[in-house]
């Protein structure tokens, strides 16, 4: 098959167009023997299989029409009730089986056609090579050419190159204008809501804790006091949600002998009650399981492990830095209270957290 | 030629609605043109269509949502019919996904198809991708168009990420946290990006309704964009087809368009359709009610990603401990870095493979006449290292389950998924390929001696063999039709100097061909024949 039009001289079977590359071209090599001969079906040779394909395209068809009815039916015939859960899951299955099959029944019906009942002898069609022939590629340069010449594109300089500087410089605007996303990052991140004398509240109820209640190996989830009444109001809930990603505290009581502590760190526990962040400084997931036996502090999202008795330092996972730990004491009535804000940043590590 | 009155058309009501349309838009030219296209035929082609499907119920389920869902964190008081959040603080996205779950007749149908639709629609354009890398489809001159599929899957994870977050619930409010973590990791600017993203300090009052205009808008158009472009160029391409007899690279055989693909094509966008429907009607997915709305305090245990997150989640949590740095004041989270880089760097180099290939084999030539994976057995055992490399880090997703569910320790499950990470791609790289290399040879051997027939006979002298049967001329074809390559070798440029860049390609080259089996010729096949002892 000679296709000259295209600047290809391709003999019938040969590969195509070998202009580079390197593959071998054997000289000794199996004939094509074209496309396999077609293959009788059943439904081609006999009128009996035939219809009957014919009766399953239709019957398929047809219970489309009735699963479609059925789907409507299920709407509006399976009532839904507020105080019944089961009743929504009715109608969600119903309607769904409905609306599936409804679908399946035309489309399983096509494909059934297509394959018993419409032609299934393969047929070739030429194909060409991707570029443009000679004279096509010679008509695009011409074009182009052209063009240029009536535009002067090239010949203008002036024109061309001021061109370019606008071209590039328009887009600036059109970024710049994203700037007002977000304020620049403050120091806020490195601070958060606890301060001197503020006590230690039940997270999420909002209730003191007396240092007696805390038994020896229990845990409480800590948030500082006022922050439950920010959530409670609306003007302040989203004020109350950002505070809480950082100020969120694991409390723990353990056999103060087992604490390992620094000695500028002495004063932050009270009788092995310790105050840890809760927020991972690996990603800043909660971290949020107590492992009693072994005091090992757990995130869940990628199991960085912090040994709570040893200042909360890394044993395993992919965080690098310990849990930062709120300094506490009590007050006179014997509630807890914060001895002071976190001595560093919470969470994830972020370039200018020590800058 | 019409004539100022029209053509009088005979036939009914579709004759004069075509030739209605032909006057107006030329329908004829366009029916003539690809009316009676060829197709080529094999259920691996139907991958790429299961993800254009997908997405076309993921438009029209979307656009149901979108009636009912408002992305806002703006705080209410749920006062809807499930009983348990009743009286709860929330946010308005949270509330209006339950809404849509339980006050909507259909719209909790409607959630899980969409969602279920999303799940795969980034599996089949996946599984689409190794068809397509497999059998070498992505050759001259499809190079452009493996870029533009590549950008459709990244954009259908981004697309799945932004959808996953917008219900505001704890477990996508605990992936987005993960995500501020990530940024914040990224040195020197990360700090100023997650406050640009979320407007503020996480997780602030925006984020919602940005990822609500990503996820309905940008995202969306770009993937019908690119799909518009894919499709283009597989017109303009013409699509391939697997080796075998009358298969050539001139030309293209399958089944007509019309009527055969309109069938079997349209009939599978509803068997798509409706098993997507079928699964949402009895499989509960993301059931947000249980989970809450968002708090950044509580966490649940063994919570995971939609699958094709997974990865990099897993990549996360193989990072080995202790791997932050400081740069005098400044802090570098290699823990958050290193995992980031991995997994864009696998995403690049798989992007930029095609373009490889070409350069270490010096491949010019167009193909149409797809690669069996056997006959290009280093490519097929590099994808099969690529392969295992993104399986070990998705299974590192889900480290804590693997090691509850089988009862073992944690801490040995990373370890071992931090091994398996470097030793298993190797593994499988070698495996591949010697398995490939024993598929040819099989090859050769059946076109030189046969199919073993299982009929033992007897000869006269008392010696038993195994009667092969000799293969058509069909079968034979398919396996003896691909071509015996030569590496590059290195040579002298103009100046006479072998440069450095030569050597690297020549032996890249000469690695990448090492091996190699050749196909048989008609001369070795009647060497066979006559000095062979076999009964045929």
């Amino acid at each position: 098959m000679s296709d000259k039009k295209n600047g290809l001289v391709k003999p019938e079977n040969a590969e195509f167009d070998y202009s580079a590359g390197l593959a071998k071209v054997d000289a000794d090599k199996f004939a094509d023997p074209g496309i396999e001969p077609h293959r009788v079906r059943m439904t081609d040779k006999s009128v009996k299989h035939e219809k009957a394909a014919a009766r399953q395209v239709a019957s398929l068809f047809l219970f489309s029409i009735a699963s479609s009815i059925f789907a409507i039916w299920a709407y509006f015939g399976i009532k839904v009730y507020s105080f019944d859960l089961n009743s929504i899951r009715s109608n969600v299955l119903f309607l769904g089986l409905g609306i599936a099959f409804g679908m399946l029944g035309i489309g399983i019906g096509a494909v059934h056609w297509a394959k018993t009942l419409m032609p299934d002898a393969e047929v070739s069609e030429a194909r060409h090579q991707t570029r443009g022939s000679e004279e096509t590629r010679a008509a695009a340069i011409e074009v182009i050419n052209l063009a240029n010449e009536e535009s002067g594109f090239s010949r203008r300089k002036l024109i061309r190159r001021s061109l370019y500087g606008a071209l590039a410089l328009f887009p600036i605007p059109g970024l710049v204008i994203f700037r007002d996303l977000g304020p620049n990052p403050s120091d806020t991140l490195k601070h958060t809501m606890w301060a001197p004398g503020l006590k230690l509240m039940r997270d999420p109820s909002g209730t003191p804790i007396k240092a007696s209640d805390v038994e020896l190996g229990s845990v409480f989830h800590v948030i500082p006091e006022g922050l439950a009444e920010l959530g409670q109001n609306e003007a302040t809930y989203d004020e109350m949600i950002a505070q809480k990603a950082k100020a969120a505290v694991l409390l723990v009581r353990v056999d103060p002998a087992i604490l390992i502590e620094a000695p500028e760190r002495k004063d932050w526990s009270y009788q092995g009650i310790v105050a840890y962040s809760k927020i991972c400084t690996h990603v800043g997931c909660p971290v949020a399981l107590y492992e009693q036996q072994t005091h090992h502090l757990l995130c869940p999202c990628h199991q960085s492990t912090f040994d709570l008795p040893d200042a909360c330092k890394v044993i395993f996972g992919p965080a690098s830095r310990p849990l930062p730990q709120l300094p506490i004491t009590v007050d006179k009535d014997g509630y807890l209270i914060a001895r002071s804000d976190f001595t560093e940043p919470v969470g994830p590590s972020f370039w200018d957290r020590k800058a | 030629m019409s004539t100022a009155n029209g053509n009088k058309q005979k036939g009914g009501f579709l004759a004069g609605t075509a030739n209605y349309l032909d006057e107006r838009v030329g329908v004829a030219g366009i029916l003539k043109t690809f009316g009676r296209k060829v197709f080529p035929d094999h259920w691996s082609f139907m991958l790429g269509e299961v993800a254009l499907y997908s997405f076309l119920v993921l438009l029209l389920s979307g656009t149901f949502l979108t009636f009912f869902f408002q992305p806002a964190m703006t705080p209410v008081i749920y006062d809807g019919i499930y009983g348990p959040l009743k009286g709860a603080h929330m946010s308005v996205a949270y509330a209006s996904t339950i809404d849509i779950s339980f006050e909507v007749r259909g719209g909790l149908l409607m959630r899980q198809v969409h969602h279920w639709a999303a799940l795969l629609f980034v599996a089949s354009a996946g599984l689409h991708m190794l068809r397509v890398f497999f059998t070498g489809a992505f050759r001259k001159p499809r190079e452009i168009n493996w870029i533009v599929g590549f950008a459709l899957f990244v954009l259908g994870m981004a697309g799945g990420f932004t959808g996953y977050s917008l219900p505001d619930d704890l477990l996508s409010g605990n992936g987005l946290r993960i995500i501020d973590g990530m940024i914040k990791g990224v040195p020197v600017i990360g700090t100023w990006i997650s406050s640009l993203l979320f407007g503020g300090e996480f997780p602030g009052h925006g984020i919602v309704a940005r990822l609500y205009s990503l996820h309905i808008m940008l995202i969306p158009a770009l993937i019908l964009v690119f799909i518009a472009i894919h499709l283009f160029m597989v017109v303009i391409h013409k699509h391939t087809h697997y080796s075998g007899a009358g298969k050539r690279d001139d030309n293209v055989v399958g089944y007509p368009l019309a009527p055969v693909y309109v069938a079997k094509a349209g009939g599978f966008f509803f068997i798509v359709f409706g098993v997507i429907m079928l699964v949402a009607a009895t499989f509960t997915i993301n059931p947000v009610w249980n989970y809450g709305g968002y708090d950044p305090s509580p966490v649940s245990a063994g919570t995971q990603p939609d699958w094709y997150i997974g990865f990099l989640d897993g990549a996360l949590r193989l990072t080995p401990s202790h791997l932050e740095v400081m740069l005098g004041n400044y802090t570098l989270s290699l823990n958050v870095l290193i995992p980031m880089v991995v997994g864009v760097l696998f995403l690049v180099v798989a992007a930029l493979y095609p373009f490889l290939e070409a350069w270490v084999t010096g491949d010019k030539r167009e193909h149409h006449v797809l690669d069996r994976p056997r006959n290009a057995p280093t490519r097929t055992a590099i994808g099969a290292a690529g392969v295992v490399f993104y399986a070990v880090l998705w299974a590192g997703a889900a480290t804590d389950l693997i090691a509850t569910n089988f009862r073992m320790s944690l801490n040995q499950v990373l370890l071992s998924l931090q091994i398996a990470l470097i030793i298993l791609p190797i593994a499988a790289y070698i495996i591949t390929k010697r398995l490939a290399l024993s598929l040819q040879r099989k090859d050769r051997e059946i076109v030189l001696h046969g199919r073993e027939s299982g009929r033992i006979v007897r000869l006269p002298h008392g010696e038993y063999v195994e009667v092969h049967e000799e293969i058509d001329e069909y079968t034979r074809y398919k396996l003896v039709d691909f071509v015996n390559y030569q590496p590059i070798l290195a040579r002298p440029n103009a100046r006479g100097k072998i440069t450095i860049r030569g050597r690297i390609r020549a032996s890249m080259s000469s690695w990448f061909f090492e091996d190699r089996v050749t196909p048989v010729t008609p001369a070795e096949l009647k060497a066979a024949h006559s000095d062979t002892k076999e009964l045929h």
